[in-house]
């Protein structure tokens, strides 16, 4: 076991270094020289000449990225240009806003997904089924802007049940925060929904033709025990690990509902970034991003080991 | 033997019936596929017809019309300077479907070839690009696509270009896989036991093998880069104002969502069905080309 997580480790080590040289390569790829910009409008040559030297621009471009990543390492996304901040205290006051919404999304995703998928396994052909694929389709092409829109005119402003948007922290005020964060967790959380209503009802199919749910028919067995104990909770091995794998997906896709709710998180964040073109920023929130997405993929790949007994015993 | 008693058997193989295409056969009988096909036919039709089409200009403004509700003279109703949305949803319509297409077509363009020659190659080749796409696989691709359209400046053809950017990976991990399983296949043996060189190998033998898997991946990547291109439209990334686009126009709609509702509703509507129109199409044509379906 220590060998397998060893060696998926190891593989995720060029991946990080592959993405830190994309990310460091995308404040390359902007246009005009960040220095001027620096400098202000006088652009003393002085000036320009010390910020050179400063942000080690005169360096070859290995060295650059080398400094850049060495910076990283100890924690330094460099500063903000807008706040002056460092883009690590930044990083860190939002990704907590962002986290609380993707872990309300997820659980209803998980509270609607996974019982839409097991009953259209179950009654696989019927009505039911057939409903169960069309919402779920539905939900996977739905715009989440747009179903956020939609939700802000059915739900606040014409029935005004929930603000349409703002955020409060849970520490503050739980039932507010959770007024707040109800219907952006809706939006965030349809798609996923839909995908592991998908994924839920597949992986059902499979299970209930095999020879261990036929046995525990041919026993006598209800068919509800035969569904809850034998079928579902073999079915649900791959849904965990896909749930982990798509909270990453989660992050991400939380820049568009913040963006709409207005709520101060991550993905707000980057969006202000783009506009304010503080690329600092933009280059953090993508590094910590995808390295989140690396290392939740690597936990759920040890995860899937962990909860599989076939797995384990073919380490 | 003679030439004469080859004759009936030649002729009855020249008239014989020529055999339906299976796939197709099977398409047309998903009804769900046929649905979404005739959607995706139908709002392609609109944005090819939109400059023929009787509709007013989509940036002609009429002040004296501002916001108003769907009616017989304006179908869908106006936005909050006067514009027709009807005429503005059928031009909307050419960015969106544009944008699906070219960015896919990029990604394609890019992706495939590298896929194929990482699986075909294998070793060094197939590891740098393997790891290299694991890395852009790593990043989601909304936050790529705004990372690239940020960086590239906002535009419709910058946002094309982000959108096929961020897919490509998803074609070099499909086509790389796919390539693995056919390289071994006796056909391709053969053609390498015949002499043939790499190039013609891969481009005659491979990816003709490969590519049922690669179009159904396309349709259905159409349907996610018609979201990304909406949601960059609607960040402020994509179409700029006063050029119409779906996402630009429900964020616009955002603003006058108590007064204009309906300015809200045909967009993302319009997002919705062709979306689920490619996602249908792309499911069916899936069920379709696996031959362990009936």
């Amino acid at each position: 076991m220590l060998r397998y997580i060893t060696n998926r480790v190891l593989v995720a080590i060029p991946t990080l270094l592959l993405v830190s040289i994309f990310v460091f390569m995308l404040q390359k790829l902007l246009p005009g020289d960040p220095i001027l910009v620096l400098a202000g409008e006088d652009r003393d040559p002085e000036t320009i000449a010390m910020l050179r030297e400063l942000y080690r621009m005169n360096d070859p471009l290995i060295m650059q990225y080398l400094y850049w990543l060495g910076d990283v390492m100890r924690g330094d996304l460099g500063i903000s240009l807008r706040t002056g901040l460092p883009v690590t205290e930044l990083i860190v006051q939002k990704l907590p806003v962002t986290l609380q919404l993707a872990v309300m999304s997820l659980t209803f995703a998980l509270l609607i997904g996974v019982p839409a998928g097991v009953m259209s396994a179950v009654k696989k052909g019927t009505f039911w089924d057939y409903l169960a694929n069309f919402i779920a389709l539905s939900g996977l092409s739905v715009p989440n802007f747009w179903l956020g829109i939609m939700l802000i005119l059915l739900i606040s402003v014409n029935l005004g049940w929930l603000p349409a948007s703002g955020y409060e922290s849970p520490w503050v005020d739980p039932v507010r925060s959770f007024q707040t964060m109800l219907m952006p967790s809706i939006v965030l959380g349809t798609a996923l929904a839909a995908t592991l209503m998908r994924h839920t009802r597949s992986s059902m199919l499979g299970v209930l033709q095999a020879d261990y749910v036929r046995t525990a028919r041919a026993k006598g067995l209800r068919e509800k025990t035969v569904i809850r104990y034998h079928a579902f909770r073999n079915a649900l091995l791959p849904i965990i690990t896909l749930s982990a794998v798509m909270f990453g997906e989660l992050l991400a896709g939380a820049v568009l509902t913040e963006q709409i709710f207005t709520i101060p998180g991550f993905g707000k964040m980057i969006v202000d970034a783009v506009f304010n073109r503080d690329y600092a920023v933009v280059q953090g929130v993508v590094l910590v991003t995808a390295t989140g997405f690396i290392v939740i993929n690597l936990l759920a790949d040890i995860l899937y080991v962990l909860l599989n007994p076939r797995m384990r015993a073919n380490l | 033997m003679t030439d004469a008693s080859l004759m009936p058997a030649a002729g009855a193989t020249a008239l014989a019936p020529r055999k339906p295409n299976r796939t197709w056969t099977k398409l047309k009988k998903n009804r769900s596929a046929m649905v979404g096909g005739v959607v995706v036919v139908l709002f392609v039709l609109i944005a090819i017809l939109a400059p023929v089409l009787p509709i007013p200009s989509p940036s002609a403004t009429d002040w004296g019309k501002i916001r108003l509700a769907p009616s017989a003279e304006h179908w869908m109703g106006t936005d909050e300077i006067g514009r027709d949305i009807l005429s503005r949803m059928i031009w909307g319509a050419r960015a969106s479907l544009m944008a699906g297409v070219i960015s896919v077509m990029i990604a394609v363009m890019i992706g495939v070839p590298l896929g194929v020659l990482a699986g075909y190659f294998g070793g060094w080749t197939d590891q740098i690009i393997a790891r290299a796409t694991d890395a852009l696989l790593a990043m989601p691709f909304l936050i790529l696509a705004i990372a690239l359209a940020a960086f590239l400046g906002p535009s419709l053809t910058n946002a094309m270009i982000a959108i096929g950017l961020s897919a490509v990976p998803i074609f070099i991990r499909l086509t790389r896989g796919q390539v693995l399983s056919v390289k071994t296949e006796d056909y391709v043996e053969g053609a390498r036991a015949i002499g043939l060189g790499h190039l013609r190998i891969m481009s005659h033998y491979i990816l003709p093998n490969v590519f049922p898997p690669i179009l159904v991946q396309a349709t259905l990547t159409i349907a996610t880069a018609i979201i990304a291109e909406a949601s960059l439209s609607f960040l402020g990334l994509g179409q700029q104002p006063p050029l119409p686009s779906w996402g630009s126009m429900l964020a616009t709609a955002r603003n006058f969502l108590s007064q204009a509702p309906w300015m809200a509703l045909w967009p993302g509507a319009a997002i919705f069905m062709v979306v689920m129109g490619f996602n249908l199409l792309g499911d069916g044509l899936r069920d379709a080309l696996d031959p362990k379906e009936t």
